[in-house]
C-alpha cells in the first residue's frame, strides 16, 4: 500500500503515523530523568531559537582572548554580513526575487545615520545634526523600508531578469549619486561622510568594538528570531508558495504583488539597519563601502548558506567573510596560504569521494609529480627552482622543494595560471581515471600558480575565488550548504 | 501579427517624431551652441553606438536562443580588447608596427574575434549548459560569478594600470571636415569603426537569414523543443550563438581600444550595461533592433555628456532603460512576450 503512494518515496526518512506509535514507548522511555528532560525541552526550541542560543554559546567563550583588531575584522564583519545575508535572504530565498540592488539599501542606511547624527560640509552646506542613535537609526530603516517599497513596486511589471537589471541600475544610480551627482552636498562626494557619532541611546555611549560586538550580536538574534517566525506564518508560506508558482498562488488568493513589494521593503529595511551599525561603527560611510564586490560577496554568503535557509545565512556569513579577512592584504600571508591548500583539499576531496583508492592516489600522485618535475627542472633549467618564497614562514622549506619557483616568474606565471583554467575546465568534462590523470598536474599547477602569482595578491584572489565559488556552488549543488532542493515544475 | 507589424511601425514612427523635435530644438533653439557642436556630439554618438550595437548583439542572440542574460558578456569584451592589445604589443606596438598597418589592425580584430568566441564557448560549457534545466535564478547567479571571475583574473593578469592602444598614432589624427574647417570633424578612425561595425552586422544578418546555421538559430530560439525533434542540435546551436556573439563583443572591444586608447579590467561592466541597455531599448531578442537600440543609447549618452555633464550621462542612459522597461518592455522591435501558462 505505502509502497505505491505518491510523493512518499520507499526510501523515505519520513516516519508515518503507524511507525510513531510503534515508537511511542520508547520515546518516553526516553524523557525520563533530568537528562531525559533537557533533552526534550531542547527538541521542542525552534531551530532558529536553536541558533540564536547556541551562536553567543559558542563564541563567547572566545571573546576575552580576542583583540580588538580582530574582533573587528572577524567579528563584527560576520555579524554585518550575517544580517545582510538574512535581509537579502527575505527577497531572494523566501520571495524569489533577484534583487541586484541590494547594496544600495546597506548604503542608503549608512549614509542616512552618517547624515542624522554626524556632522560635515560640502558645496557651501554645513549638515551638523547629532540625533541619539535610537532616532536616527529608526529613520534610516523607515526610510529605507520606503525606498524598497518604491523599488519593490516595479516587480510588478517586470519579472526575473528585467527586475534584476532594474536593481543592478538602482544599485549603480545610487554609486553615481554619492560619487559625484549631488547639488546639495549631502554625500561629500567620492570623499564620504567621516565624521560620524558612535551609537548613543538615550545617552548611552557605545564607543568599544567590543560594545559593537554585542549590540550587532543582539540585532541579528532579534532578526533571527522575527524571520523565523514570519517564515513560519502564513505571509512566510505565501512567498514561499508564490515563488514557486506566481500564477497558482494568484489563483489561490494570494495577493502576489503586494507580497513581493513586502519582501523588498522588509529586505531593505534588515539592509538599513545593518547599514547604520555600520557607519556607526567604522565612523563614517563611504562609496567604496557599497560597491559591487560587496554585493557578490553578500549573494556568496546567501548563495553558500543556502537560499531559504536561516542557519545557512550563519554559516555561510561565518565561511565567506572569515575566509575574505582572512585573504585581505593586511592579515599575515602564510593564513592564507594554509587556508588555500585546505580549500584545495576540500575540493579535491569533494571532486573524488567516490573512491578512497583515487583520494588517496590523488594526493600521493600530486607529491611524488612535483618532487620529480622539481628534480627534473633542477637539473636542467636552473634558474627555475632559484626564486624566493613569497613569506613562507614554517612552510618555506617545504615549498622551497617541492614547487617550481623561478627567480623572475611574470610571464610564466601568468601563462600557468591560463594553463590552470583551461586544465580546470578539461577536469570536469573527464571522468573515471582519466580525471585522476588530469588532476595531478593540476593540482601541481594549481600550487606553482598559487606561489608564483596568487600569494602575492591575495586581495584580488579573493575575489576570482568567490566569483568561483558562485559558479561551482550553482553547477554542484545550487541549493546551497543548507537550503532544501527546489521543487522542479513542469 | 498585423497589429504587432502596426505596433513596431508606431514605435518607429514615434522615435522618428521624437528625434526630429529634439533636432530641430538644439539646431535652432539651443541656447548657446550653434549646430555644429550638436551634429558633432551626434557623430560621435553614432560611432559610440556602433560599439554598443556589437555589444548589445550578442546580449540579444543568447537571450532569444536561451532566455537567459548573460552578464558576463561585457567581459568576453573587455577580454577581447586585452587580447588585441596583446596582438598589438607583439607586433611591434603603435609606433613601430612590425607588419602593415592594415593588416596589423584586421589582425588584431581576427585574433581577438577568435580568442573571445572561444572564451564564450567556454563559458557557455562549463558555466551554463549544467544549468540548463535549472531553475531562472541559477544561471543569472552563475553569470554573475563568471563576470566576477573574469574581472578579477584580468586584474591579477593585467594588473590594474590602463592599457594605451594609441590607436589615433596607428593610424592617423587627420580626417574629415564636414562644412567648413569649423564644421564637424570625423576622424578616419571614426569612420573605419562605423564601416567595420556595419560590415559585421551585415554578415550577421546574412547569417542568420540565408544559413542553414541560422535558420537553425532561428528555429531553436523559436521553440527549443520542436526544434530538436525536427533533428537539430540545440546544444550546437547554443555553442554557436554564443561563440558569434562573444566574437562580436571582442571586435567591439577592440574598436573602443582604438577609439578610445584606454582599456583597464573594469571596462567591461558599464559598457555591458549600456549593451544591456540598447539591446532592451530595441526589443531584445531582434537583431536589428539591437543595431537601432545601440545606435540610439550612443546618441543618447553623447548628447547628454554635451548638454549636461559627465556624470550624470550613466544616470540619464540607465533612466531611460527603466523608463523602456516600465512602459514598453518589448523595446521598439521586439515582440510582445506571451506569457504560456
Amino acid at each position: 500500500m505505502s509502497e505505491n503512494t505518491p510523493g512518499i518515496p520507499e526510501s523515505s526518512t519520513q516516519i508515518g503515523v503507524d511507525q510513531w506509535v510503534e515508537r511511542s514507548d520508547e520515546n518516553i522511555e526516553r524523557r525520563r530523568g533530568l537528562a531525559g528532560r533537557i533533552g526534550h525541552l531542547w527538541e521542542l526550541i525552534p531551530p532558529a531559537g536553536k541558533l540564536a542560543f547556541l551562536t553567543p554559546a559558542i563564541l563567547v567563550p572566545f571573546l576575552p582572548f580576542v583583540s580588538e583588531g580582530n574582533l573587528f575584522n572577524y567579528g563584527l564583519f560576520i555579524l554585518i554580513y550575517a544580517l545582510l545575508a538574512l535581509g537579502l535572504n527575505v527577497v531572494v530565498g523566501f520571495a524569489g526575487l533577484l534583487d541586484l540592488g541590494y547594496v544600495a539599501f546597506f548604503g542608503f542606511g549608512a549614509y542616512a545615520y552618517a547624515f542624522l547624527s554626524g556632522t560635515h560640509s560640502n558645496k557651501g552646506h554645513t549638515y551638523s545634526h547629532h540625533w541619539d542613535a535610537q532616532w536616527s537609526i529608526l529613520v534610516a530603516v523607515v526610510l529605507c523600508a520606503v525606498l524598497g517599497l518604491f523599488l519593490g513596486s516595479s516587480s510588478r511589471r517586470l519579472l526575473g531578469d528585467y527586475l534584476a537589471i532594474v536593481t543592478l541600475f538602482f544599485g549603480q544610480a545610487f554609486v553615481v549619486f554619492t560619487n559625484a551627482a549631488d547639488p546639495y552636498g549631502i554625500t561629500n562626494g567620492s570623499n564620504g561622510l567621516a565624521n560620524v557619532d558612535p551609537l548613543t541611546f538615550f545617552g548611552f555611549k557605545i564607543d568599544t568594538t567590543r560594545g559593537y560586538y554585542w549590540f550587532m550580536l543582539g540585532c541579528v538574534v532579534v532578526v533571527l528570531i522575527v524571520l523565523y517566525c514570519i517564515s513560519e506564518s502564513r505571509t512566510g508560506r505565501a512567498w514561499k508558495a508564490s515563488r514557486e508558482d506566481p500564477l497558482a498562488a494568484e489563483m489561490m488568493g494570494m495577493p502576489v504583488n503586494r507580497l513581493k513589494i513586502m519582501a523588498f521593503s522588509l529586505g531593505a529595511a534588515i539592509a538599513g539597519l545593518a547599514g547604520s551599525v555600520f557607519a556607526a561603527a567604522q565612523t563614517g560611510a563611504f562609496p567604496q563601502n557599497f560597491s559591487t564586490q560587496v554585493l557578490i560577496l553578500i549573494y556568496a554568503v546567501v548563495i553558500l548558506g543556502g537560499t531559504g535557509s536561516l542557519t545557512g545565512m550563519i554559516v555561510g556569513a561565518i565561511v565567506i567573510i572569515a575566509s575574505n579577512q582572512v585573504l585581505d592584504s593586511t592579515s599575515p600571508p602564510n593564513v592564507a596560504r594554509v587556508l588555500f591548500y585546505l580549500a584545495l583539499i576540500a575540493a579535491v576531496y569533494f571532486t573524488m569521494r567516490g573512491s578512497w583508492v583515487r583520494l588517496v592516489a590523488a594526493f600521493a600522485g600530486t607529491v611524488v609529480f612535483g618532487l620529480v618535475v622539481h628534480a627534473i627542472v633542477d637539473a636542467v633549467w636552473s634558474r627555475g627552482t632559484a626564486g624566493q618564497v613569497t613569506s613562507g614562514g614554517f612552510l618555506t622549506g617545504l615549498i622551497r622543494n617541492w614547487v617550481l619557483l623561478p627567480t623572475n616568474p611574470g610571464r610564466l606565471a601568468v601563462y600557468g595560471y591560463l594553463l590552470m583554467i583551461v586544465c580546470i575546465i578539461a577536469l570536469v568534462q573527464l571522468k573515471g581515471w582519466w580525471r585522476l590523470v588530469v588532476l595531478v598536474p593540476t593540482l601541481y599547477l594549481t600550487a606553482f600558480v598559487w606561489e608564483n602569482l596568487l600569494v602575492q595578491q591575495p586581495a584580488v584572489t579573493r575575489y576570482v575565488l568567490f566569483g568561483a565559488l558562485l559558479i561551482a556552488v550553482m553547477t554542484i549543488r545550487p541549493q546551497g550548504l543548507f537550503g532544501t532542493a527546489k521543487v522542479e515544475i513542469g | 501579427m498585423n497589429d504587432d507589424l502596426r505596433q513596431r511601425l508606431g514605435n518607429l514612427g514615434g522615435l522618428g517624431v521624437a528625434l526630429l523635435v529634439w533636432t530641430i530644438y538644439a539646431v535652432y533653439f539651443s541656447p548657446t551652441q550653434g549646430w555644429v557642436f550638436f551634429f558633432q556630439l551626434s557623430v560621435n554618438g553614432i560611432i559610440l553606438g556602433s560599439v554598443y550595437a556589437l555589444i548589445a548583439l550578442g546580449y540579444s542572440m543568447v537571450y532569444g536562443i536561451l532566455k537567459l542574460l548573460n552578464f558576463a558578456h561585457g567581459d568576453v569584451y573587455m577580454i577581447g580588447a586585452f587580447i588585441g592589445f596583446g596582438v598589438l604589443t607583439l607586433l611591434g606596438g603603435p609606433l613601430n608596427p612590425a607588419i602593415p598597418v592594415a593588416l596589423l589592425v584586421l589582425c588584431m580584430f581576427v585574433v581577438a574575434m577568435l580568442g573571445s568566441g572561444f572564451l564564450g564557448l567556454a563559458i557557455e560549457r562549463f558555466a551554463y549548459r549544467p544549468l540548463r534545466d535549472a531553475p531562472r535564478i541559477a544561471p543569472l547567479i552563475s553569470a554573475l560569478g563568471v563576470a566576477f571571475f573574469l574581472e578579477n583574473s584580468a586584474l591579477l593578469l593585467f594588473g590594474a594600470q590602463f592599457r594605451n592602444y594609441d590607436g589615433f598614432d596607428l593610424i592617423s589624427y587627420n580626417g574629415i571636415h564636414l562644412g567648413g574647417d569649423n564644421g564637424v570633424f570625423i576622424q578616419y578612425l571614426g569612420v573605419i569603426v562605423i564601416v567595420g561595425a556595419f560590415l559585421l552586422m551585415l554578415a550577421l544578418l546574412a547569417l542568420v537569414h540565408w544559413t542553414r546555421l541560422g535558420k537553425a538559430m532561428r528555429a531553436v530560439s523559436f521553440d527549443r523543443e520542436a526544434a530538436a525533434m525536427m533533428g537539430i542540435d540545440p546544444d550546437r546551436v547554443i555553442a554557436a550563438t554564443f561563440f558569434i556573439g562573444s566574437a562580436l563583443a571582442g571586435a567591439a572591444g577592440v574598436m573602443f581600444g582604438l577609439l578610445f586608447s584606454q582599456i583597464y579590467h573594469l571596462m567591461g561592466f558599464l559598457a555591458g550595461l549600456k549593451g544591456f541597455t540598447a539591446a532592451v531599448v530595441g526589443g531584445i531578442g531582434s537583431i536589428p533592433g539591437a543595431m537601432l537600440g545601440g545606435l540610439l543609447v550612443g546618441l543618447i549618452e553623447s548628447w547628454a555628456r554635451g548638454y549636461l555633464n559627465g556624470n550624470v550621462s550613466d544616470l540619464v542612459v540607465f533612466g531611460i532603460l527603466i523608463g523602456v522597461m516600465l512602459v514598453r518592455p518589448s523595446g521598439l522591435l521586439g515582440t510582445p512576450a506571451l506569457k504560456k501558462v
